[in-house]
């Protein structure tokens, strides 16, 4: 009575092999990321040292370090955090705790879907039309992070939005039943529980801002200039045009041959790194969640 | 007999031609009701029959839909809340309301029950700790959580069981000291022996406090309460006190609801 028919058998043949082509699938996805890493690792490798993290390039950028890239990214992606958090935070309070529902709020959450979808150097010329001409910032840290900050402000109001999403309506309701206004709720409630969730897409937001190259090519950064900047104002080397500008601009001697793997592994390690800190931060935030 | 005015100042909550709309359906026809103080009353009714929307419009939660509309007056302790001069926070504060589901707020025991003293204390004044203490024994004390809680004040109160979150909720609204509580099937989540834990509380808070509850419980409206009022269809069909309309209804739809024919 419990033996398997001729049609229990055929099912079973058949959900073994959909089992096994969508495992194929998942691992075809996974083999471009480990070349890519075992390519960085096994010709970037030999090349990092202290004197390549810590030194300026020389030579026309065939021989020493990539300091001032280093420290260029990192002005780049503070500036436009700067920019992007208030501001994206501030929007995304706005639209997940007071915005009525109208075709206002529509719109902006539309005009915000669509601004995620703009590809990146669209956002560059409107970075040069904008912040490098028309506010007359010239190319310089500071045109350049704005147009980064705008390009990745949608992040942040998603991210930040979500998480206020995440804090249960009864909290809320429980507030106002007390007599709270919407602020006192956001500010004594709402925001505490769910800062973790804000800070985690802040910090995916910097790992993608640190990785781009076109809207800053023409608005704030260049490629060969070995000291570092000393204010917004400035013009700075980058990581991702550093790269960009090592593998296809400039030719190298056989002896340099592996200095863009190297770059390459820096950059790619920062950002990892910043993923890591990101998704660890969250189980931790996780963990002590107190619903 | 007492003169009119005297009646009227023993009213917590007097109705006149309440309609409510929501959005183009009507829940509430021509409420006329008069609530009087320091008693419970019991609201009892089919599902849909407006109970709820009625409780809500006191203290005027209703109206964060946003599509809601209430025409007519509801004198609280004489003043019309529906006047467009009334601060909508002091309308809250002095209105308590309680839910069907706990609803503690993701702070310590001790910090939900100063949530709302916190709120409408005016900037700049400092309370002490030691007043802090005393606000907090004295509210959990008249809800019976005292002695349970009183060593673990600084745990999540989410920790609570059920029915001390419960407890809890109704606890922290006494620190504003409200003049009305609002309660909306406070035990439909609650096991039998937590129902009749709240459902003792809540015959303890009676004189102190004015007190409206919603319920499905007909042995709970009957047993603990002083007043009942019937409504169906969004209309008040009876009201009266609870022995009496439990044992000779003076309406055929009311009879036939307390049997349990409908509803």
């Amino acid at each position: 009575m419990f033996d398997a028919t001729e049609l229990n058998a055929s099912n079973r043949r058949k959900q073994g092999l959909v089992k096994t082509l969508f495992l194929m699938m998942t691992v075809l996805l996974i083999i471009p990321v480990l070349v890519i890493l075992t390519v960085l690792i096994v010709k970037g490798g030999p090349v990092l040292s202290f004197e390549f993290l810590f030194s300026d390039p020389k030579d026309e950028m065939t021989a020493g370090g990539i300091f001032p890239a280093l420290i260029g990214t990192v002005w780049l992606v503070a500036v436009a955090l700067l920019a992007s958090v208030p501001l994206g935070v501030a929007a995304a309070i706005y639209l997940s705790e007071y915005a009525p529902d109208n075709w206002f709020t529509r719109a902006i959450n539309l005009a915000i879907i669509n601004l995620a979808g703009v590809p990146s150097i669209v956002h560059a010329l409107f970075g040069v039309g904008a912040f490098v001409l028309f506010f007359e910032f010239g190319t310089s840290i500071l045109a350049a992070s704005l147009t980064l900050a705008v390009m990745t402000l949608p992040v942040v109001i998603v991210a930040t939005r979500e998480s206020l999403q995440a804090v249960p309506q009864a909290f809320r309701e429980a507030c106002w039943n007390m007599g709270a206004t919407r602020w006192q709720t956001i500010r004594r409630v709402v925001l505490p529980n769910s800062v973790s969730g804000i800070l985690t897409g802040v910090i995916l937001e910097v790992s993608r801002t640190a990785g781009e190259t076109a809207p800053i090519m023409f608005t704030g950064a260049a490629i060969f200039l070995p000291f570092l900047p000393e204010g917004v104002g400035d013009q700075t080397m980058a990581m991702s045009l550093h790269l960009y500008a090592m593998a296809t601009q400039v030719p190298l001697p056989d002896h340099a041959a592996n200095l863009p793997y190297g770059v390459a592994l820096v950059l790619i390690g920062m950002v990892l790194a910043m993923n890591a800190i990101s998704i660890g931060f969250r189980m931790w935030l996780r963990g002590k969640k107190k619903w | 007999m007492d003169s009119v005015a005297t009646q009227q100042a023993d009213l917590a909550i007097r109705t006149r031609d309440v309609n409510l709309w929501y959005g183009t359906f009507q829940a509430l026809f021509d409420v006329d009701l008069d609530i009087k103080q320091g008693i419970i009353t019991s609201l009892i009714g089919p599902s849909g029959c407006g109970k709820s929307t009625f409780l809500r419009a006191i203290n005027r939660i209703n109206e964060r839909l946003g599509y809601v509309r209430t025409t007519g007056t509801i004198d609280v302790c004489g003043h019309n809340i529906l006047d467009e001069r009334v601060e909508l926070v002091q309308v809250r504060k002095q209105i308590g309301m309680v839910f069907q589901r706990p609803n503690p707020l993701p702070l310590s025991i001790r910090d939900n029950v100063l949530f709302g003293h916190r709120l409408h204390t005016p900037k700049g004044e400092r309370v002490s700790s030691e007043d802090h203490d005393g606000i907090v024994e004295d509210a959990l004390k008249q809800v019976l959580l005292w002695d349970a809680v009183k060593d673990i004040l600084k745990r999540p109160a989410i920790s609570l069981s059920l029915e001390q979150q419960q407890k809890l909720c109704i606890a922290r609204l006494l620190p504003v000291k409200p003049a009305l509580l609002l309660m909306d099937e406070p035990c439909s989540a609650l096991d039998p022996a937590a129902t009749s834990a709240v459902k003792e509380l809540i015959w303890e808070l009676k004189g102190k406090y004015t007190i409206v509850i919603v319920t499905h419980n007909m042995a709970q409206a009957r047993r603990a309460s002083d007043e009942c009022i019937f409504m169906l269809m969004g209309k008040v069909v009876e009201h009266g006190r609870t022995d009496e309309t439990f044992v000779t209804p003076k309406h055929k739809e009311t009879a036939d609801y307390i049997e349990g024919r409908y509803g």
